[in-house]
């Protein structure tokens, strides 16, 4: 086990699909000579050639449209977007083409690939470099969607990513890169639809994906000096949802929080809230609560952001409220 | 070759069109492609065209005629072609509509528990509680739920949590036994386990029973009710009791003189005078003339004294509205009012929920008193039993006056033994010295 | 139906292999024609976009190209497959809805798929399939074969930004792509000419250094013969190639398309260069057929499309559980 950060773990799969199968091919803004601009892709280009490695021009929608027909026509291409916010210039091609062509075709053709893009907000980026869209694109069948927490999430759900036959989108967030984490030496691979109990409990079950699981972590320091005792769910994948893990937390807790950075209204947190009701409903000693982001645009102003966003106090409060 | 011509479906919507004009009439040749009459949609005019060649041997619809989509319009086929089965006419080809027919909604009785009361007559006097609850029984007889926030109990419906209320049944627990701590006083499921470990109100089980016949007496919704509120009552406000005499004579003979003297008075009756004795007192000792709400007192300035009425069913006590403000006339009007409302269903809402005191009275049992339970959310009630003729001592000598015998009975969170002694002076005091009665 | 299986410069095109071209002219036309009818009748739902008078597009570009070089289209794709070599009758089902149609009875019209002819599929967004057809080209060439992807589109296509996307990324990474616009005038209702800054299409592709040249989409043979020199070209590495065949469509957009922003005398003018009617008489004064023959050809193409109906008929619908088939491949 080593010490690496979210990106370098993000990295090692990479390199090591790069290295095993020669049809992989990255394609994005600024991944190859820029070394990406979180820097996940550095050294790729140098060590497998502009082949391999492909720069293009800002053009989201044919760029995530030729990875596309790419991986129609027989190779494993992985397109990066820069960040959710761009990802939207694409929406058609992920949301027409990716997640359509193998019902339209009747099942003839498949698209394996992997679309990775950096979400979430925190450094001051303003509304138009600040969306959390997780949701709009679990929401999609056809597709599938992973958010990692950890490192050790992103290299082992990556790896995965890379052997699904279907189209998978590859969320990171914008804040977990620099994080480091243990990660196993060797090659491995987490499966999509299982979540982890990243921290064990009895009395209310925090269930979070992404960046919202720093926070309930932080909310579960608070809960716990307040004596209860949270449980945090991290998903891992939105879709697939490991439903049993947060129906199996729920039967244990019977208290439950949905944490994440989105906008509340018709947000994803209501999908799993809705879950918990119709397959928990006799479990649940109070109604599901969800702490999400403010219904604004994102501000500029440091402290405005920080009240847009989930902070562990707020989780807390809203946690206590349910005993 | 038959080729049936049919009104087209041109667009997904369009469900009918009508013939503007044939460019074919009968015996005419048609060569596949041509067109061969003007159609009208709703969206615009359309050419029809012939799918096949032939000779136009049949119009089945007119010029002007409107059709539904998919019905023959027209036949072409070979000159001699046998086309008898179209001749009666157009044959509308139109899908069979999806008859589905919709099973009838039948939502069921709930027992009245999910009937509303607009939340404005739900409003006590002068009620400073802002918390309404939202489902009352509409024929709930007693006094109106608390519009409160600290009983687990919302009209005719227990809030339990969906965990809590699993729990209690497998435990066997009686949910309405139970006072929740949850937000917004919810039983939650300690409380239920609490209650559990307790041995609280546990559903018989396997208990022995009494030979003979056994049969279940359903309990109407007013005993259900009464049940439900007097267990609260009992559970909750801890009951404290006074008892004195009151001598009736002088307030009789006022009674006698109202009665038979006064022309076209209207009839007064004991209870009468007991009310506006009360209502008097409550005056002086607004204390007793309270709420107590979520641990809150509410003392209110409306007098409604409350007065019960045996009903069929079970007793229920509506509010003589403004008592202090009636004479005793016209608070024997109003309680036989009442009383005929009450019996026919009709009282007023606030009748039912307005009432700030009670008076309870078994006189007419011949009962010497009645040590009554508070109404919630009331404070106090006075239990009346008959007047009797009774031996008194009087200046070391013994005579005999009419005695009747009231017991008050109130809630100690409120007041104190000697707050209710001074009251329950008043009301005798009065009582004693009856013309006090007619201001 | 099948393609020319050899494909000589245009000049060499024997009488035999000129007839088949013709004949798969009649085959789509008819086909078309019949599709209609069957609309009307409630047997086609959706939209139903038709492509009589274009037939020499398809026929033409086709036939130039080879039976693997992949091929994606828009949804005005009934001739393309045709054209291709997909069976008439499973394009009938397909349209009809039924298990046996070419996508399962799960695309319909828009989304005609074959894999095994290198079909690669119909498409509803406009200028939606270009950047597919770039990636099908990059699988291409990083897999060494020589393979041209023909991507077909209309002139409504030209002003979606996905177009300009595409031809740059195209251009930039010499990607093996024929791009084909099929210049009708008409985007749904909207004159090409009023809603663009520059009319001649093939203008743009030079924009992006593609070298690009405007055909007759009317004639068969012009369309063979560019088609064949602009594969070539791609073909042999050189990067994409554009052609804007000129040609029109004979009925409206779709079924439901009363016409109003167009004339009909515009229409009866263009019928006149019908490419059937053009090309069958350029052979018969050639002496390459006669009406026998014609007819001959005629009665066979009715033949073969009742079949396809019979055939669409008698096939079962889909079954319910293949609502949720194939919305993912599994994992093998």
């Amino acid at each position: 086990m080593a010490e690496v950060a979210y990106r370098e773990a993000l990295r090692m799969t990479l390199r090591e699909e790069l290295e095993a199968d020669e049809k992989v091919v990255l394609m994005g803004e600024d991944i190859g000579a820029y070394g990406g601009s979180y820097s996940v892709t550095k050294g790729l280009l140098e060590e497998f050639g502009p082949d391999r490695v492909m720069d293009t021009p800002i053009s989201e929608s044919v760029v995530v449209g030729c990875g596309i027909g790419a991986a129609m026509g027989g190779l494993r291409p992985m397109v990066e977007l820069m960040t959710i916010n761009f990802s939207l210039l694409a929406f058609d091609q992920i949301v027409n083409n990716a997640a359509k062509i193998s019902y339209m075709s009747g099942g003839q053709l498949n698209v394996p690939m992997v679309i990775r893009m950096a979400s979430g907000a925190g450094s001051q980026l303003s509304s138009q470099h600040s969306h959390s869209l997780e949701g709009w694109y679990a929401h999609i069948p056809g597709l599938k969607v992973a958010v990692p927490y950890t490192p050790r999430d992103a290299r082992g759900l990556l790896k995965t990513a890379f052997k699904e036959p279907n189209p998978v989108i590859f969320i990171e967030h914008t804040a977990l890169y620099g994080r480091k984490g243990e990660v196993p030496d060797n090659e491995y691979s987490i499966p999509f639809g299982e979540a982890e109990i990243i921290r064990e409990g009895a009395d209310v079950t925090l269930i979070g994906y992404s960046g919202s699981v720093y926070q309930a972590l932080g909310a579960a320091d608070i809960l716990e000096g307040n004596g209860r005792s949270a449980e945090v769910l991290n998903l891992r994948t939105l879709r697939p949802l490991d439903v049993e893990a947060i129906i199996g937390s729920v039967r244990k807790t019977h208290r439950a929080v949905v944490v994440e950075d989105d906008w509340k209204f018709g947000g994803f947190a209501g999908e799993i809230s809705a879950i918990i009701m119709e397959q928990a409903f006799d479990e649940l000693d109070g109604p599901v609560q969800r702490v999400c982001g403010a219904d604004v645009p994102m501000p500029y102003a440091k402290q405005l952001e920080q009240a847009a966003l989930p902070s562990p106090q707020q989780i807390a409060e809203t946690a206590l409220g349910l005993f | 070759m038959i080729s049936e011509v049919v009104m087209p479906q041109m667009g997904a919507d369009m469900e009918e069109g009508t013939i503007i004009k044939w460019l074919k009439s009968v015996g005419d040749q048609v060569e596949r492609g041509e067109i061969i009459a003007e159609i009208e949609t709703d969206k615009a005019n359309v050419e029809l065209e012939a799918f096949d060649s032939g000779v136009f041997r049949l119009a089945l619809a007119g010029e002007g005629d409107t059709v539904d989509v998919g019905t023959i319009i027209a036949i072409v086929a070979g000159k001699d072609e046998d086309i008898s089965k179209y001749a009666n006419g157009p044959t509308a080809k139109a899908p069979p509509k999806d008859e589905t027919p919709k099973e009838q909604e039948n939502a069921g009785e709930d027992e009245g528990e999910k009937e509303e009361v607009p939340s404005n007559l739900r409003k006590g006097p002068q009620a400073g509680s802002a918390k309404e609850s939202p489902e009352v029984e509409a024929e709930e007889p007693a006094q109106a739920e608390t519009p409160s926030t600290a009983t687990s109990r919302d009209g005719g419906r227990v809030r339990a949590s969906p965990v809590a209320r699993k729990v209690a049944e497998q435990r066997g627990i009686d949910l309405t036994s139970i006072t929740g701590t949850g937000p917004d006083g919810r039983i939650v499921k300690r409380d239920v386990e609490a209650a559990a470990e307790l041995g609280a109100e546990a559903k018989p089980t396997a208990a022995p029973e009494p030979t003979g016949t056994t049969t279940t007496v359903a309990m109407s919704k007013i005993r259900q009710t009464i049940a439900r509120r007097m267990s609260q009552s009992k559970r909750e406000a801890p009951h404290y009791y006074i008892t004195a005499d009151v001598d009736m004579t002088e307030a009789e003979s006022l009674r006698k003189q109202l009665n038979e003297a006064v022309e076209d008075y209207p009839r007064v009756s004991v209870n009468d005078m007991i009310v506006k004795a009360c209502s008097i007192a409550l005056r002086r000792h607004p204390i007793f003339n309270s709420w107590i709400v979520d641990g809150e007192v509410q003392q209110h300035t409306d007098i409604n004294v409350c007065i019960g009425i045996a009903l069929e069913d079970g007793l229920i006590a509506p509010a003589i509205l403004d008592s202090i403000g009636k004479n005793l006339g016209e608070i024997g009007e109003a309680s036989r009012s009442l009383a005929e409302r009450a019996k026919s269903g009709t009282l007023k809402a606030d009748e039912y929920t307005a009432g700030t005191f009670t008076i309870s009275n078994l006189g007419m049992y011949g009962v010497e008193t009645l040590v009554a339970i508070i109404q919630p959310p009331q404070t106090a009630i006075l239990g009346v039993g008959a007047v009797r003729e009774m031996p008194v001592a009087i200046g070391g000598g013994i005579a005999t006056a009419d005695i009747m015998k009231v017991a008050l009975s109130a809630d100690h969170r409120v007041t104190d033994g000697a707050q209710g002694a001074q009251f329950l002076n008043e009301i005798r005091q009065i009582l004693e010295h009856p013309a006090a009665l007619l201001v | 139906m099948t393609q020319l299986v050899e494909r000589p410069p245009v000049e060499d095109l024997s009488g035999d292999q000129q007839i088949q071209l013709l004949r798969q002219m009649m085959l789509i036309r008819r086909f078309e024609t019949k599709a209609a009818e069957m609309y009307t009748k409630q047997k086609i739902a959706g939209f139903l976009h038709l492509y009589n008078g274009e037939e020499a597009v398809a026929v033409g570009a086709i036939s130039a190209l080879n039976g693997d070089d992949p091929i994606l289209t828009h949804y005005r794709d009934h001739g393309h497959a045709l054209a291709r070599g997909l069976e008439p009758k499973r394009v009938m089902a397909e349209l009809f809805g039924k298990k046996t149609g070419v996508s399962a009875g799960k695309g319909g019209s828009m989304h005609l798929f074959d894999i095994d002819k290198h079909f690669l599929g119909g498409y509803a967004i406009v200028a939606g399939h270009l950047p597919l057809a770039c990636g099908v080209a990059l699988a291409n060439k990083r897999l060494g074969n020589d393979k041209v992807v023909l991507c077909i589109f209309g002139d409504g296509a030209v002003n979606e930004g996905e177009f300009h996307e595409a031809l740059n990324l195209a251009s930039v990474w010499k990607l093996p792509v024929l791009f084909m616009c099929e210049n009708n005038f008409y985007g749904m209702g909207t004159d090409i000419r009023h809603v663009s800054a520059v009319i001649e299409v093939y203008k743009r592709a030079e924009a992006y250094a593609l070298p690009a040249k405007q055909v007759d989409g009317m004639n068969v043979l012009e369309m063979y013969d560019e088609t064949l020199q602009a594969a070539d070209f791609v073909r042999s590495g050189n990067g994409p190639s554009f052609l804007e065949a000129i040609c029109f469509r004979f009925r409206g957009h779709s079924m439901a398309d009363p016409e109003f922003y167009r004339r009909k005398e515009e229409t009866e003018r263009w019928r006149e260069l019908d490419p059937i009617l053009t090309f069958r008489k350029k052979l018969t004064n050639e002496g390459v057929i006669d009406d026998t023959a014609f007819e001959m050809i005629e009665e066979e193409i009715e033949q073969n499309v009742r079949e396809a109906v019979e055939f669409a008929e008698e096939s079962p619908a889909p079954p319910l559980e293949d609502l949720y088939a194939a919305v993912y491949k599994e994992n093998s």
